[in-house]
């Protein structure tokens, strides 16, 4: 318990480690710190930016999708509504190629029988000079009685 | 310690353990000689300086900013512990950057130091009989004191570098004008008749903080090493209640030791701030 000169050894002592301290100890920790410390605050910022990031591309893929839906709508509705004038379109051809055909048919049958009519009406014509002839016994000159077989022909009209 | 024939008595023995080896061989006799130096509390202070500059750099020199190994995560631990302390109490980066180092320093190195208690109280001055017994001198006067900040001298040496600083820093900030102001005119106030009192006062405040630093670092010390060389002779009494009394208060107080000395080795930097911020404050 007494003093002496430890005192002032201890004293320079004293000052020469906390030199050295302040030259060589210090300065590289607090620099490793500091940049540490910047290093994760640059990490948390872009930690945020990529949330932020994600969020907002969600949202874009959410929009995609509603509108890839509703396109995938009208496609459909064009197509149904295309499909449906199709058959529309379709339905009234074959009603007209129907009509026609009847018609053309019609039109045959009416023609055939005329050409049956003309020709049963030429046989009894016939029919009539040749039993004529044989009534009459004799040749019926055709060319003679062309006109009354005609006027005959006329009548069985 | 023991002188040839008898063992010591315990009076002997505390009084051997409590003898600094300093450069006259013998104990000091007047309370202030500057002509004397103690060797073992210079000899353990700058080896255990040195270990803690050391360790420090060991950590420095290898600082990256990257993932941090656990020795560099207890120093960096220890350093922004350090300088959050110094950035509350000394409001000026510049004198931080040499304040900030120090108080880290005075922090590692007086913890070690106080550390020192903790090693059994007769293992480093009895192997130090053995030397000097070796070398023909009488293991009586060998004396050895590990903790040298239980040394008066080296707390006070220790406190007056803080003084000072302290006067350094009122110099620097305040100016030569400034604080020969200050020193006349605070506490009590600007006035022909308080110029006196007031430079009392501020002499008496320079004086007990530099005294009650250095005293309050001894004194814890210097009352535990005390307490172990007491336990040292319980268990030296060789009976079954000195044995167990010996394990059982050596381990409790080696526990609580552990305490005192980072305590200790806190307050000191703590107060090493405090009084390097006050240089920084005008009244």
């Amino acid at each position: 318990m007494n003093l002496n000169a430890t005192l002032i050894a201890q004293l320079v002592v004293f000052f020469i480690l906390a030199w050295f301290t302040m030259k060589f100890v210090w300065p590289p920790i607090v620099k490793a710190l500091d940049e540490r410390a910047n290093k994760i605050a640059d990490g948390l910022a872009a930690a945020d930016k990529a949330k932020a990031d994600l969020a907002l591309a969600e949202k874009k893929v959410v929009e995609e999708l509603r509108k890839a839906r509703e396109s995938a709508g009208d496609v459909r509705t064009s197509a149904e509504k295309q499909a449906s004038q199709l058959i529309d379109e379709a339905r009234a051809e074959a009603g007209r190629i129907i009509a026609a055909a009847r018609e053309a048919a019609e039109h045959e049958a009416g023609a055939a029988t005329q050409r049956a009519k003309e020709a049963l009406r030429d046989q009894v014509a016939h029919l009539a000079v040749a039993g004529a002839e044989k009534i009459l016994r004799r040749e019926i000159d055709a060319k003679v009685h062309a006109k009354l077989l005609a006027n005959l022909k006329q009548e069985l009209q | 310690m023991a002188t040839e024939g008898h063992a010591p008595t315990a009076s002997e023995y505390v009084i051997h353990h409590l003898t600094h080896l300093n450069n006259t061989g013998h104990a000091q006799e007047n309370i202030i000689d500057w002509s004397v130096i103690n060797l073992d509390s210079m000899f353990y202070s700058v080896v255990i300086g040195a270990l803690t500059v050391f360790l420090l750099w060991l950590a420095a020199r290898k600082a990256t900013s990257g993932v941090p190994g656990r020795f560099q995560g207890i120093v960096e631990i220890l350093v922004d512990m350090v300088a959050d302390q110094a950035k509350g109490i000394v409001h000026s980066a510049e004198s931080r950057r040499f304040v900030a180092p120090l108080a880290l320093t005075v922090f590692v190195w007086i913890f070690l130091m106080n550390a020192m208690d903790l090693l059994p109280v007769d293992l480093l001055p009895r192997i130090w009989e053995g030397m000097y017994a070796a070398g023909g001198g009488d293991p009586a006067h060998a004396y050895m004191r590990v903790v040298a900040t239980a040394d008066l001298s080296a707390t006070l040496g220790m406190s007056t570098g803080v003084l000072l600083l302290c006067l350094y820093y009122n110099i620097k900030i305040k100016g030569v004008g400034g604080w020969v102001h200050e020193l006349f005119t605070a506490p009590f106030g600007s006035h022909p008749l308080l110029y006196p009192i007031n430079f009392a006062m501020q002499i008496i405040e320079f004086v007990a903080k530099t005294v009650s630093h250095g005293m309050r670092l001894f004194g814890n010390m210097y009352a535990g090493e005390l307490i172990f060389i007491l336990i040292a002779l319980l268990g030296s009494t060789a009976t079954v209640f000195g044995f167990l009394g010996h394990v059982i208060a050596g381990s409790i107080w080696a526990i609580f030791h552990i305490l005192i000395i980072t305590l200790q080795a806190f307050i000191f930097m703590m107060l090493t701030l405090v009084y390097v911020g006050q240089a920084h404050e005008s009244h």
